[in-house]
This record gives C-alpha cells, structure tokens and sequence, in this order.
C-alpha cells in the first residue's frame, strides 16, 4: 500500500505509539496493564509501519532474526527469574521471601520480581505479534512469485 | 433454503437459552454474592504489605499464581513456534 497521507501521518505517530506501549509495560505494577497489552500495543506499533511502508523497509527495522531472538529471551528472563529465586535459597518463581528488593509502593523500581518478569512477557508478546505478521505477509509475497 | 432456516432456528434457541441464563445471575458487585467471600478479602487485605505492588491484578498473575502465567508464556511460544515451522514451508 503506497498512500503518501498514510506514509506520513504515520512516520510522525509510530514513536509516541511505541513511547505508550512502553509506558503500560514498565508501570504494570503501579496502574492496570502489564505485560500482555503493553506488548501487544509495541507489536501492533511495529505492524502499522509495516503495513504503511512496504515489506522491506519493516525487515530493515525488525529483521525475522531478531524478532525470533527477542521472543526466545522474553521467556528465558522469566524461567531465569524463577530459578534466581531457587539459587537465592527459597522456592521457584518467590518474591518477597527470596530478597528481591522491595522499595517503597508507588515507586518506579518497587516490587521485585513483577518488574522483571512484566519486561520479559511484554518483549515476548510484541516479537509474538511481529512473528506471525511477518510470516502471513512473507508467504503471501513468495506465493505471488511462484505463481 | 431449508437449511438456511434450520441454522437459524438453532442459532435462535441457543442465543435465547443463554440470554435466559444471564438473567438468572446476580447483579455486579453485591455485597452478598456468593463469590464475595474470604478468599479475595485476604488477597485485597494483604496484597500491598506482601507484594509491595499497587496493582493488585498484577501481584496476582505475577506474584501469587506465577505458575499459571509461565503456563501461558508457554502456550504463546509453542503456538507461534508451530506456526512459523508450518507457514516456512513452501
């Protein structure tokens, strides 16, 4: 889809979108959010570049390879928190007995693991999203060639 | 036609049939419902003091019933892992 209005409206919206999806996600302990629609707002971000632009020039931003390395650290860093919290001494995937730092409520940085593992699915969703996107459209192009 | 018309008298009956049991529920957010009962009390009580997070749907996901949520980030690779393998190959 090559629309000049459409290229440059969203040229000027795709940063403060990404800059929003980035706020659900880092105070998902503070108001509601988290990390699933956090990271669904930074995919679909990524998805309406694509759609504006062409193919290509979406690759150049998110190639396919660093979209499948994202979407396997985000579960690392989650299955990784939960055995720093059996290296610590206590149970898989425990918070406050383990001596996570806690801070005070209502700060940035409070709260132990939930900041970390809220990171971790945000990053996995939004390379989830781009994934698949990317997979639909690349099929969809290579079956136009052959044919 | 005539399947047409049978669709959409099942599809009728099933919509009144649930719509009558909607309307059987109690209303939203009673004081006397049977799901208000001790065990969100000692979650809302002592989310903030163990947790340390404002948000208490997110000290719930992520601190009391982490398990379940690994289960779920799980779910999420596999299904994309299985996807990606089948549309690459052309």
């Amino acid at each position: 889809m090559e629309d000049l209005i459409v290229r440059y409206i969203s040229r000027i919206i795709v940063p403060f979108v990404q800059i929003y999806g980035l706020y659900v996600v880092f105070h998902g302990h503070l108001s509601p959010g988290g990390g699933f629609s956090g990271g669904a707002i930074i995919g679909a971000s990524m998805i309406l570049y694509a759609l504006s632009f062409n193919l290509a020039e979406g690759s150049k931003r998110v190639s396919h390879d660093l979209a499948l390395i994202l979407e396997s650290s985000g579960g690392l860093i989650y299955a990784g928190v939960g055995l720093l919290g059996i290296l610590l001494g206590s149970n898989f995937l425990a918070n406050r007995i383990a001596g996570f730092p806690m801070g005070t409520p209502g700060n940035l940085f409070s709260s132990g693991t939930i900041m970390i593992v809220t990171l971790g699915v945000g990053i996995k969703v939004a390379s989830t999203m781009i994934t698949l996107f990317y997979s639909l459209i690349e099929r969809e192009h290579n079956g136009d060639d052959h044919h | 036609m005539m399947r047409k018309v049978l669709i959409i008298a099942l599809l009728v009956m099933i919509a009144l049939m649930l719509i009558a049991t909607v309307l059987e529920m109690p209303t939203f957010g009673e004081a006397d419902n049977p799901t208000n009962n001790e065990v969100p009390e000692r979650y809302l009580e002592k989310s903030l003091q163990e947790t340390g997070a404002l948000n208490v749907i997110a000290s719930i996901i992520i601190d009391y019933r982490a398990f379940d949520t690994l289960g779920e980030a799980t779910v999420l690779f596999v299904a994309i892992a299985a996807a990606v393998s089948t549309l690459k190959a052309h």
